[in-house]
């Protein structure tokens, strides 16, 4: 159908927190919509679709230009995001004009002219492609005319990116195989190889034709994941059929090589094989891995924060190549060949992995290490050992498990490290991005040190955007409007007298920080309310925290 | 006096006091307007009886003065009417008529279609008294009856979850069980138990509900499928989580902004308001043609800017203690004991309202 109607299926999808609603809601568009719009709403849904042609700044030209700058702002200081602001606010064609002269009870009913229809989802997509730049704000302009609020909110989302409606490619592939009682696994192993509008898979799935064929393509497999360790399974585990390896703090990524192409997958199944020329071009074999993608400078792994850089790019250049060398440290070996390795025990699966390591030995690539242990106490020990930034914690794999796709309890475990914990001082607020974007919520928080007079200042040792509760959220967002002493742009300075207990799996040192120290993963544990700002800690028992730059036992094996 | 809001010089009396007083016109039944332990009020047929049902003969006024449509009434050289604001049923806005000129306090008002209550009628005036819940450009009301097809719409998409839906009970509740009766909806509408005394109440002066049945939570397999609606903070709580995978839905204005229905966990945001929004309040001033406007509560600064920019003198009253029961309210910060918005407000209300009442009382 149309816009407003991929509008309606968004606007239910946010709202719809359970994943049985979300499914039903997926399956009722794949039996309402028509050819092509349900297939360029799905690739729209699930991100395989994606427009750079509409900057956010052609929107906010077009918004400026029919709008008072002043309401405009108070709007936006209340909405938070701006696609969404100018969403309501875009001045509605064909309403009634106001205090047009008519009768008092003429003015009851709000009566809309009809104009130029809203256009086709394939339409938009079609348009956007052909259209000169020039003309982009004009046709732009013109839709949002055609549309209601959550239809313009639609548009605005749809072609500047960042729909963000939790619909990952597997929800909606399971939406799939619900509605057309086709197996999900015999979904999954087309899937890369057809693409939006999908118009040979649905005619499969509606029973209109063949199974479309993949033919070589690289496809990807579901990974195989962790459960959180809790103390009471710790206590169930026999350690000689345990192996250990650390957990490394990167991105998990399946590589995919053969005749039929490489590929990069992240761990939804996402296709992230631009990112990363180098590992493709090292990938010169056939087979399928599973491993951690990592910045690796030495044979020593940096911080998350150096892979961050590597992340969400739109180009990739030489420098950044240089700068922020990736590797890939292996776990596992799904397929050698053709050779499907997934239902050998993990040990069988290890001893391969090891022998093709030894003889592809491909560049960018090794193998993570195995720790050795006798006792859990002992393993205990080298965990919390580990205190550098590239490591979260040790996996645990019980040494006959398959390679089963999902989380299965009793095969694989993370036994994270315990967090480390702060009271620190708010001092700037900013409001977040997405779905927090209207409130306040992301919090930079400073530490006293002494300011060289005699006395204390704070400095700023970081920013957290999780950790808190809804009501959380909604009371720190209030008492940041009310205790605001000063706005630099997105952001809010605050009186200097909440203390937040910020939690963090590591510290360390920062050139780029004014404080000389650097969180990684901080979020919010506790508001204290309790807590007077003078009692929160000192800078000094942060640095206390800060990891010897030693690197632990196993993380420099090749 | 200035705490206590709008005050009547001339004519001795408040509109809409927010603490007991001697002579009160009440615009409308919602508690942050029609408080009890005044000692004579004046108001509407429908509002009295509201307040008598809501907290008693006694709350009610000590002499309850009905006043009919048309019908005029003096005190102190000051002639009153109460005149149809289209908010709930029994809304009125308050005409005062003083040496030639008119000042009309609106209360709270819409300009949507309310098969519930009289519709608004503009009165043309010198001094306009509004309300600015919505006053953003950002709020503008899409038509009611769309609103509830998307409700209608989810029961058909999910016919064995029970909808349970939002919304005030005085008012809302009755408009929306209104708007699904002319959508076709004739199976029995499910109530929380505090909807229902003032369900009766519409009936009984009036206004056709069609079958109401009490929701009963431990009845819940009755409700797979059903509408029931309950107030807002009903829907939040345990109550509502104990029905058969509910759908929870809220009727009101605020559901406009999308990150603000969804923090509060809401599945079906329904836009319905009992207030006027940005077009409708500024179209509303056009229409009364009154050169200057006082605005009581709400989002006061985007309005006072509109209104100067067609040349109209508007000023900010930052009344206390409005906008707390019905709309006005969903907005409060969850009672934190610290940053009360309330008592900032309360400050500066004391000094604007007592600059108008000394240079400008009516
Ligand atoms: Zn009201
Ligand atoms: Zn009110």
């Amino acid at each position: 159908m149309s816009v407003p109607a991929f509008a309606a299926l968004l606007e239910r999808l946010v709202f719809t927190p359970g994943r049985n609603a979300k499914l039903a809601l997926l399956r009722d568009w794949f039996a309402t919509q028509p050819d092509p719009d349900r297939g360029v709403g799905l690739a729209a849904l699930t991100e395989e679709l994606v427009f750079t042609t509409a900057k956010p700044s052609l929107i906010r030209d077009l918004v400026a230009a029919r709008t008072d700058p002043v309401l405009l702002a108070l709007s936006h200081d209340y909405v938070g995001d701006f696609a969404e602001t100018v969403a309501l606010i875009w001045p509605q064609r064909g309403l009634r004009p106001r205090g047009a002269a008519g009768g008092e009870h003429e003015a009851q009913a709000e009566t809309y002219i009809v104009n130029a229809p809203p256009p086709a989802l394939s339409e938009v997509v079609e348009a956007l492609e052909l259209t000169p730049k020039a003309e982009l704000p004009a046709l732009i302009g013109g839709w949002l005319d055609t549309l209601d609020s959550s239809g313009r909110l639609a548009l605005i989302k749809l072609i500047t990116g960042g729909l963000r409606v939790g619909v990952s490619g597997r929800l909606a592939r399971v939406a799939l195989a619900e509605w057309s009682g086709q197996d999900v696994a015999a979904i999954e192993e087309v899937w890369h190889g057809v693409a939006p509008p999908y118009l040979p898979l649905f005619r499969w799935l509606e029973g209109r034709d063949e199974k479309p064929d993949p033919r070589e393509a690289p496809v990807f497999r579901p990974l195989m994941l962790a459960h959180p360790l809790e103390d009471a399974d710790l206590a169930a585990l026999d350690p000689p059929a345990w192996r250990a390896e650390w957990k490394w703090d990167g991105i998990r990524v399946q590589l995919t090589a053969g005749p039929g192409g490489r590929r990069l997958w992240s761990r939804g199944g996402e296709d992230i094989t631009g990112a990363f020329p180098e590992i493709v071009e090292a990938m010169d074999f056939h087979a399928v891995l599973d491993g951690e993608l990592l910045v690796i400078r030495d044979g020593a792994v940096a911080p998350f924060a150096d892979l961050q850089q590597r992340l969400n790019r739109k180009q990739v250049t030489a420098t950044m190549m240089r700068d922020f060398p990736v590797g890939v440290r292996l776990y596992d070996l799904l397929f050698e060949g053709t050779e499907d390795l997934r239902p050998l025990p993990f040990d069988a699966r290890r001893a391969r992995l090891e022998d093709w390591v030894a003889r592809v030995s491909p560049p960018r690539m090794d193998l993570s290490a195995q720790i050795a242990f006798a006792s859990l106490a002992q393993l205990g020990g080298i965990r919390d050992g580990a205190r550098a930034a590239s490591i979260e914690g040790l996996m645990l794999k019980r040494a006959d498990s398959p390679y089963v796709a999902g989380r299965q309890k009793g095969l694989w475990w993370k036994w994270k490290r315990e967090p480390l914990s702060i009271d620190a001082v708010l001092m700037y607020a900013q409001r977040g991005h997405g779905k927090r974007s209207s409130f306040y919520s992301d919090y930079t928080f400073g530490l006293w040190r002494p300011d060289g007079e005699g006395g204390e200042e704070l400095v700023p040792v970081g920013k957290a955007y999780s950790g808190y509760t809804d009501e959380e959220l909604a009371w720190l967002d209030r008492w940041i409007r009310n205790h605001t002493t000063g706005r630099f742009g997105p952001v809010r300075e605050v009186e200097k007298h909440l203390v937040l207990e910020v939690i963090f799996d590591a510290a360390q040192l920062s050139t780029r920080h004014k404080s000389g120290v650097a969180l990684r993963f901080p979020r919010i544990a506790r508001i204290r309310t309790d807590k007077p700002a003078s009692e929160a800690d000192r800078l000094d028992m942060l640095m206390a925290f800060v990891e010897r730059r030693a690197a632990p036992e196993g993380e420099a094996a090749d | 006096m200035t705490p206590q809001g709008l005050y009547c010089e001339p004519g001795g009396f408040f509109i809409d006091p927010v603490r007991p007083v001697d002579r009160a016109v009440i615009t409308h039944g919602h508690a942050d307007h029609a408080r009890p332990g005044h000692q004579a009020v004046l108001a509407t047929v429908e509002t009295l009886a509201v307040m008598r049902a809501r907290m008693g003969e006694g709350g009610a006024g000590a002499v309850q003065q009905p006043i009919g449509p048309g019908e005029v009434l003096e005190q102190g050289g000051v002639a009153i009417r109460l005149v149809p604001a289209g908010h709930v049923l029994g809304s009125a806005q308050v005409v005062l008529d003083w040496q030639g000129s008119r000042a009309v306090v609106s209360g709270d008002y819409k300009r949507q279609r309310d098969p519930t209550c009289a519709p608004f009628q503009p009165v043309p005036c010198d001094v306009f008294v509004t309300e600015a819940t919505f006053a953003l450009p950002v709020f503008r009301h899409p038509p009611p009856e769309g609103e509830v097809a998307k409700l209608l719409k989810s029961l058909a998409l999910f016919p064995d979850r029970t909808h349970v839906v939002g919304c005030y009970a005085l008012g809302k509740c009755q408009r929306l069980i209104r708007l699904l009766r002319e959508a076709g909806w004739d199976r029995p509408i499910h109530l929380h138990g505090a909807l229902a005394a003032l369900c009766k109440l519409y009936e009984s002066l009036g206004v056709a509900l069609g079958p109401l049945e009490p929701a009963t939570v431990a009845n819940k397999a009755a409700l797979r499928g059903a509408i029931v609606l309950a107030p807002p903070s009903a829907v939040q709580d345990r109550w509502a989580r104990r029905l058969t995978e509910p759908v929870v839905g809220v009727a009101s204005g605020w559901m406009r902004v999308r990150q603000r229905a969804k923090l509060r966990g809401v599945e079906l945001p329904m836009v319905i308001s009992d207030h006027a929004d940005w077009d409708d309040l500024n179209r509303t001033v056009d229409e009364v043609g009154a050169p200057e406007v006082w605005v009581t509560h709400g989002r006061d600064d985007a309005l006072v800017h509109a209104l100067g920019q067609r040349g109209i003198r508007g000023r900010a009253l930052h009344l206390v203690g409005l906008g707390e029961e019905d709309e006005g309210g969903t907005e409060a910060p969850p009672a934190t004991g610290e940053g009360d918005a309330a008592a900032v407000r309360g400050v500066a209300a004391g000094t604007d309202v007592a600059a108008v009442s000394r240079g400008e009382g009516l």
